[in-house]
């Protein structure tokens, strides 16, 4: 089975941002980043897949500025087999176009499967998965927490509001990546190095005309400052007395 | 003069509150430049008597498609349908919900009509040639405001963020026909596990009270559970921290990796308030934070606070809310 993955380096999400001069992105400058968590479970998955079959290939794919390498040796490193990296001076907002240029790259694979996370933390989409699938006419399931994989067919699960559903589907598939569908294993020192070894190409990314632009950034507005009623059981009515005559929610 | 395309979205043969919404903000977005409001329903057969509630809240058309295969929420088939009505239509935004079933359903609609698309979107507007809208970004510590320069524009609300507005319309009923064979899907639900029907869900839930480490174990929970029946209008939601460990199920993890939520009041019960859990709520209309720790960050960030343990505080307030309740 040949299975493809699209990670995405992402900032610490602890951080304190800063919004450039510019205000229309982010201040990088004392940013950690890393792979996206749900990537990794994405990661994970398709490592497991191929180590149950004991067979295959997968192939790590990330769009960006050439950092992204480091994000897709860190994938390397968990024992994926090689990476492709598209470049671009900067990861657009625009979902569609960063699917546009995956799908035109991941067209040549034929891969069987092709996983992605659900969403990432910073530009909080959640797009780019199936989108892809659309333009390549994948199957597609979105943001599942458990997988079965026999006779070429897939079992998954997914987490609704309030419910769940478990849906079969057909390949190939693109697969997005829920939290709960596994835990990500760390890279061992063996695997970090050979990972230094394993094939790494990079090209640029067909992003064509992107159709989303961010116009501003902001802070959100501070929320009023709060008040501490009191302390214990003996607060309780005065704060039912905010809730209902302040508030108005009671 | 712009015409605006929205989602009703249902479940087991019911219009979930997102439909409500998504019409609602449609209605606000057309009446801003004199247009109609189209909204579309899938379902099995009878579906077409929900309209009437699409059209309370601002529907002037509902095009209705009745189909045995849609009876569940059927990706392709769904995408398909919405994504050729929205194309024939000529609408100027096509509004939808970033609801568990929106989030799937949406990009793939975007995909076949080849335009612009923003998720859980907090605001929208039309302005000239382009669509705004706002939109959290870094799980809430910055907020992009973000142009859509296409038509259609497809936009997904965050759930709750709309309040609903009656606005009744006619809602005219016009029936539909699927695109292509609705039961050929390469995706196919085998099961839908329910949870409690009777339960509210998290999403919906005008009140959400949820719990964190602070209440010890799975048991203590209880006193959570007690103090959402007292509301009788509320439901129950959870840190990643608890969920990890089993004391509550994943579907009611609130934050960063979970869901996102925006209620009229929420009640953190033995929460601290680690960034990740604040990016699923920060957006509440008021937030009450109960906590042993008067320095835990949640405080910052509530509108009332009482420092307390939970086991003693919150039997009281239950009692209290009980009461209130009942003097309605």
């Amino acid at each position: 089975m040949k299975i493809a993955v699209c990670v995405k380096r992402v900032p610490d999400m602890d951080a304190r941002f800063r919004i450039s001069a510019d205000g229309t992105s982010l201040d990088e400058a004392g940013l950690k980043f890393d792979i996206n968590d749900f990537d990794a479970w994405a990661v994970e998955a398709a490592l497991q897949l191929k180590e149950k079959a004991g067979q295959g290939e997968v192939v790590v794919m990330s769009l960006g500025p050439v950092a992204a390498q480091e994000t897709i040796r860190k994938a390397l490193s968990m024992g994926a087999d090689r990476g492709i990296h598209l470049a671009a001076d900067r990861i657009p907002f625009d979902g569609f176009a960063i699917a546009r240029a995956l799908a035109a790259e991941l067209k040549e694979g034929s891969y069987d499967l092709i996983f992605f996370g659900k969403m990432s933390p910073d530009s909080s989409n959640g797009i780019v998965g199936p989108i892809v699938a659309e333009l390549l006419d994948y199957a597609c399931v979105t943001a599942i927490s458990g997988l079965e994989m026999a006779d070429g067919r897939g079992t998954a699960k997914r987490e609704l509001e309030g419910a769940q559903e478990f849906v079969e589907f057909t390949l190939p598939a693109v697969l997005t990546v829920d939290e709960g569908l596994n835990t990500a294993r760390y890279p061992s020192l063996k695997g970090i190095m050979a990972a230094k070894k394993k094939p790494l190409e990079s090209k640029p990314a067909q992003l064509g005309d992107t159709m989303v632009t961010i116009k501003s950034l902001a802070m959100p507005p501070d929320r009023p400052p709060g008040k501490i009623v009191g302390e214990g059981a003996a607060a309780v009515p005065e704060l039912v007395r905010l809730l209902q005559t302040e508030a108005k929610v009671l | 003069m712009a015409n605006i395309f929205a989602f009703a979205e249902q479940r087991a043969g019911e219009l979930r509150k997102v439909a409500l919404e998504n019409v609602t903000a449609a209605r606000a977005l057309a009446d801003a430049t004199g247009g109609e409001v189209h909204a579309l329903l899938a379902g099995s057969a009878g579906i077409a008597q929900k309209a009437e509630q699409l059209g309370k809240h601002g529907a002037d058309v509902v095009l209705v498609c009745e189909h045995d295969a849609l009876k569940d929420y059927n990706a392709e088939a769904i995408a398909a349908l919405a994504a050729d009505r929205i194309k024939s239509g000529g609408y100027r935004v096509a509004v939808f919900s970033t609801s568990a079933q929106g989030r799937d359903l949406i990009p793939r609609v975007a995909a076949k009509l080849g335009v612009g698309i923003v998720t859980d979107v907090t605001d929208a507007r039309i302005e000239g040639d382009a669509v705004i809208v706002t939109h959290p970004v870094n799980i809430g510590k910055v907020i992009a405001t973000a142009s859509i320069a296409s038509t259609p524009a497809v936009i997904g609300l965050r759930p709750g963020n709309t309040t609903l507005v009656e606005n009744a319309k006619a809602a005219r009923v016009e029936q539909v026909q699927p695109v292509g064979d609705p039961s050929a899907s390469r995706v196919k639900v085998k099961e839908m596990k329910q949870g409690t029907s009777a339960k509210l869900d998290i999403g919906e839930a005008p009140v959400v009270i949820a719990g964190g480490r602070g209440l010890k174990s799975a048991d203590g929970f209880k006193l959570v559970d007690d103090l959402a029946d007292a509301f009788g209008n509320a439901a129950v939601g959870a840190t990643r921290a608890v969920c990890d460990d089993g004391w509550r199920p994943h579907s009611e993890q609130i934050g960063q990796t979970g869901r996102v939520v925006s209620p009229d009041l929420y009640i953190a019960v033995g929460i601290s308030g680690a960034i990740q859990h604040l990016a699923g709520m920060r957006t509440s209309r008021t937030i009450v934070a109960i906590n042993r720790d008067k320095e835990a960050p949640i405080f910052k960030i509530a509108d009332y606070g009482i420092v307390g343990d939970v086991a003693e505080v919150l039997p009281a307030l239950t009692a209290a809310v009980r009461e209130a309740r009942k003097s309605h």
